[in-house]
């Protein structure tokens, strides 16, 4: 290499907008940010071609801290409006992001549904087992003896296993990522965002307000220490057995994605007068 | 810390080991290599500085401002003393071990109510990573040979910049032990 | 016998699962419009899915019609299997008829008890004596024979109905015919008078007429969850919606259909969903988020009997106050409400329309009697709406997408477009869309919210006004039918009124109704609503001139224009 190569991309930079984070200092979600742009600026794509969706919560605040196109609705609605938005211009590259609260809890049955329907976007969801914005209330993966002021005595309940039950019911791309390595991270959304259908991407991003106790997780994430595969009986035996820690590109599916917008001409609307004629 | 001072932690001009015409391939990616470091580095003081800012930090969001400068200044000179107009590729295009280049602090390592002396304690981490990312390259019997010097230049440099930051910290104020104590609970959000 | 032509005729079919009355129903309706009539035609049934007891309601006329008449004149059955639940759907009275095959024993007393006469015709045994002969047909005969329309009529619907021809159709046609030479030997007739002038119309249903509407207006998505009565709306837009270029996606529940819509309608697709009340309140959350977001979209509520599960095949109008007030904070959207079958297709069409120019969601309250009921209808005059979301250019410089603007409406980024990128928020914004808590950004954005449904031109949509005089009756949805029909018989009792029925419920037209009422000393107020939510509604925004009466009940059951007339004559005399 001895010139700069011609940089028609746009750098991570360039995806980042004015809006400052209100996040804590220290949050994994800086680094997720810092992921998404950085991925978008891999695939060399423009920021007006870009749809980032939320919901409500602490990471749900992304969008607006990007230079693309952002929706931030209601709590736990993110995937819906992305579904929408993509069946309806299917030229976008759509992200849903959010958290644990927001997806696996008040929006657990849009991720079913997305999943299962397999709409070509990539849903990355930063879990930091925790409910940041109200103030530290347990989330569906908290550790049932997480003790919070709403459960003193912890859940008691079962964590959620987000991989799982993505895989069970149909996601096309599964990966988790930590947010301790940000470069990880945008590679892993690089391979969410051009694997078709629904792409999952999981980040443990540690909450340094209610979960100090997540600096641990530095020293237990580790990458997989096997390839993706894409058959799900082995991804299902994997990700059962799997303690929570594993980074990487877990399972890769090869369902078609959906699309029904019709295809052919399209015709007026008055041609279809002659169903109501007599 | 003045502005003074962080001039003189400003490296001078290094001097070419080897004419622009020279340089081969091997030279040209390592500098490319730790101009995309030093930019980095630049980006996340940056990022840390405007956390500060929002946290009404701001003394030690200046400071963060002006480690950015310092670290641009190098950024700067690499690209001057390659004749580059630009930035040598994608910052993606580099590979690092662990993950994120060495003078780029990990952003779990902040905290709103931080004090100087903790964000040069951040920085003194990055240069010592600095030093020996760049002194395990110029020890490495792979490394071509006229990178293997500027390494070791390079490492040199950074163990001065070790040195200087160490000599800072001596001129801030430890922090108090309860620095981080904060007797309000979070505020609710949305 | 020669009675007296007779202007308007009402029947009902009735029978158990499998006797095919509904089949029959929408052939008798076919076969009136062949030859020239008006007429709506509904339908009621027992609770089972299928085997249940079932009825075809029909009302064929000289004239345009959405109400129903008083009683029925004919009340045929193929069995009479639990019919007796549909006695106070079906009222009858001493001229009417009941036409029975003996064979099913005897018409409940139900029905008998009104004086109706009863005439047997052995519907099975007719069929019988023909191959591949139905009951249900002969009794098609048998009612098309009692209203005299032409042989030629009723198999032309026949052909219609048996478009694969062979021997279904012949032996339809059979079974039609041996009805016919039945109904001559029956001691009854009621013979429609003379059909109007021919005309282009249309056989639809309010449900359909809505999606078409929707379509007009510029729709090419939607999103829903099924729910009746609002899903034969989304199975005529399905394959309508591929047609066109459009895309319907059924949704996991209500709260994804709604949020499903945003998402393609900020990508700037027109977009609309179908619901009844039950969804309309899972609905309620992102409403609000499309009122702050300032994102177009359309929800058609096909009102059900409430509140929660309620009567779900029946109508009423008692979703007004969700669709009005069920908004959290305030929220400034438009509720338009259709008055008639074919008024589903512009009043939808023009929800689109106004959701679009303004920005903002906009309700439809349709109804089960609408949405359900099939009408032939004189053509509606609809053309294709033009595009009229206000776009933004890219690249303008300092782009602000909520910028304060007089009419309140901010030219809009849509996904694709450079230099103008934004986020669109839920969370109150400044101009920019960036959140913000400050007292002036939540006026500022909440005066230009609410300047769009002022700055808006609803012309003469925003209700019906016919009539004049010193009395008026004030309506509005399915309601409006009967109440012009009591207009007409109050206006041969020599009583002059004013009819106005809303169409635009929301934003509250005040200075136009004042227009409307000037000089009325007496307002009567018609509403299908237990608690009188219309009547409140109007308490609330308008000033009402003199003295103010509420005649509402509940559904399930539609009005009929003999209880409104009589509540005219009463009530309007000085």
């Amino acid at each position: 290499m001895n010139a700069p190569a011609a940089a028609s991309a746009l750098s991570a930079q360039a995806f980042k907008s004015e809006v400052k984070p209100v996040w804590c200092p220290g949050c994994g979600d800086f680094s997720v940010l810092s992921a998404i742009t950085k991925a978008l600026s891999m695939l060399e794509l423009r920021p007006e071609n870009v749809a980032i969706v939320s919901g409500i919560g602490c990471s749900s605040r992304i969008p607006a801290y990007t230079s693309c196109y952002g929706f931030h609705g209601v709590h736990g609605r993110a995937l819906p409006v992305a579904t929408g938005l993509k069946v309806a211009r299917p030229d976008l590259t759509v992200l849903a992001t959010g958290g644990d609260g927001d997806g696996y809890s008040i929006g657990g049955n849009h991720f079913l549904h997305a999943c299962r329907r397999n709409a070509d976007i990539t849903y990355v969801v930063m879990d930091n087992h925790v409910y940041g914005m109200t103030k530290g209330q347990p989330s569906p993966t908290t550790e049932p003896a997480w003790p919070s002021k709403l459960s003193p005595q912890g859940t008691g309940l079962r964590e959620f296993h987000p991989l799982v039950i993505a895989l069970a019911a149909g996601a096309n791309f599964i990966a988790r990522g930590f947010s301790g390595d940000p470069n990880g991270v945008a590679r892993l959304i690089v391979q969410a965002i051009r694997h078709p259908g629904f792409s999952f991407v999981e980040v443990l991003s540690p909450c340094v307000t209610f979960r100090p106790d997540q600096r641990s997780w530095k020293e237990m994430a580790r990458p997989a220490a096997v390839e993706a595969t894409d058959d799900p009986a082995r991804a299902a035996r994997r990700l059962m057995t799997d303690d929570g820690f594993n980074i990487g590109v877990l399972y890769t599916g090869k369902r078609k994605p959906y699309a029904p917008t019709a295809t052919g001409a399209a015709q007026q609307p008055s041609a279809l007068e002659k169903g109501f004629e007599l | 810390m003045t502005t003074k001072k962080a001039r003189k932690r400003a490296p001078a001009p290094r001097k070419p080991v080897t004419e622009p015409r020279e340089r081969s391939g091997a030279y040209a990616d390592f500098m490319a290599q730790a101009y995309t470091m030093e930019l980095e580095a630049v980006q996340r003081y940056t990022e840390f500085a405007e956390q500060m800012e929002v946290h009404n930090n701001p003394e030690v969001a200046q400071l963060f401002r002006k480690l950015a400068t310092i670290e641009g200044l190098h950024a700067k000179q690499i690209l001057e003393e390659m004749g580059w107009s630009q930035a040598p590729g994608p910052a993606h295009a580099q590979q690092w071990e662990g993950g994120e280049p060495p003078e780029s602090a990990p952003m779990s390592e902040v905290h709103y109510r931080m004090t100087p002396w903790h964000a040069l304690e951040l920085a003194l981490d990055n240069e010592l990573r600095a030093e020996k990312f760049f002194a395990a390259i110029a020890k490495s019997s792979r490394t071509p040979a006229e990178v293997r010097k500027l390494a070791a230049e390079m490492a040199d440099e950074e163990a001065e910049h070790v040195r200087l930051v160490r000599e800072w910290m001596k001129r801030v104020p430890r922090p108090d032990p309860d620095w981080n104590r904060d007797p309000d609970p979070p505020f609710l959000g949305d | 016998m020669n009675p007296t032509p007779l202007q308007s005729v009402s029947l009902a079919l009735a029978g158990s699962g499998g006797a095919g009355v509904m089949t029959a129903g929408n052939m008798l309706l076919e076969a009136a419009a062949l030859a020239g009539y008006y007429g709506l035609m509904t339908r009621t049934s027992g609770p089972q899915i299928r085997g249940g007891e079932a009825a075809a309601m029909l009302r064929l006329a000289t004239f345009a019609t959405d109400s129903q008449d008083d009683r029925f004149q004919v009340l045929a059955a193929i069995d009479w299997q639990n019919v007796g639940r549909f006695a106070a759907e079906l009222p009858l009275g001493p001229d009417s008829v009941l036409v029975g095959d003996p064979a099913q024993g005897e018409a409940p007393e139900a029905f008998t008890r009104s004086g109706a006469r009863f005439l047997p015709v052995p519907f099975k045994a007719l069929a019988k004596s023909i191959s591949g002969g139905w009951p249900n047909m002969v009794a098609l005969g048998v009612l098309g024979g009692l209203l005299g329309l032409a042989p030629a009529a009723l198999e032309g619907a026949v052909r219609k109905a048996t478009r694969k021809g062979g021997e279904a159709m012949n032996a339809g046609i059979a079974a039609v015919r041996l009805g016919l030479a039945e109904a001559a030997k029956l001691e009854a007739s009621f013979p429609l008078a003379a059909a109007p002038a021919a005309a282009r119309r249309w056989l639809v249903t309010g449900n359909e007429a809505a999606g078409f509407g929707a379509l007009q207006g510029g729709v090419r998505f939607v999103a829903a969850y099924p729910i009746t009565p609002a899903t034969e709306l989304l199975e005529w837009m399905a394959p309508a919606l591929t047609k066109v270029g459009g895309a319907l996606v059924q949704a996991e529940d209500e709260l994804a259909s709604i949020n499903m819509i945003l998402g393609a309608s900020y990508g700037g697709v027109p977009s609309l969903t179908a619901t009844s009340g039950p969804g309309l309140a899972l609905m309620t959350e992102a409403l609000g988020l499309g009122v702050a977001a300032e994102v177009p979209i359309v929800v058609v509520d096909v009102m059900r009997t409430g509140p929660s599960t309620g009567i779900a095949t029946k109508t009423e109008q008692a979703d007004l106050n969700i669709a009005l007030y069920g908004l959290h904070g305030d929220a400034p959207h438009v509720v338009v409400a259709p008055n008639s079958v074919a008024d589903c297709l512009a009043a939808t069409q023009w929800a689109v329309e106004l959701a679009e120019s303004l920005q903002l969601p906009a309700i439809v309250l349709s109804d089960q009697y609408f949405g359900q009921a099939r009408a032939i209808v004189e053509r509606p005059r609809s053309e294709p709406s033009a595009p009229s979301r206000l776009l933004a250019q890219p690249d303008t410089p300092d782009y602000k997408r909520y910028r304060v603007t007089e009419s309140g409406v901010s030219p809009v980024a849509i996904p694709g477009a450079r230099g103008i990128t934004y986020t669109a928020d839920g969370l109150e914004h400044n101009e920019k869309g960036t959140p913000s808590s400050q007292p002036a950004d939540h006026l500022a954005q909440m005066e230009k919210r609410g300047r769009k449904l002022a700055s808006a031109d609803y012309a003469e949509r925003w209700a019906t006004v016919e009539g004049e005089g010193e009395f008026a009756v004030l309506t509005w949805g399915s309601c409006t039918g009967p109440v012009r029909e009591a207009f007409e018989r109050a206006r041969r009792d020599g009583i002059k009124a004013r009819l106005v029925s809303l169409r635009l419920l929301s934003p509250a037209q005040p200075d136009r109704l004042r227009d409307a009422l000037r000089g009325v000393k007496r307002t009567l107020v018609v509403e299908q609503s237990f608690s009188g939510q219309f009547h409140r509604y109007l308490r609330a925004e308008y000033e009402l001139p003199g003295e103010v009466h509420s005649l509402r009940r509940p559904g399930p059951l539609p009005f009929h224009p003999d209880e409104i007339h009589r509540k005219l004559l009463e009530w309007s005399r000085p």
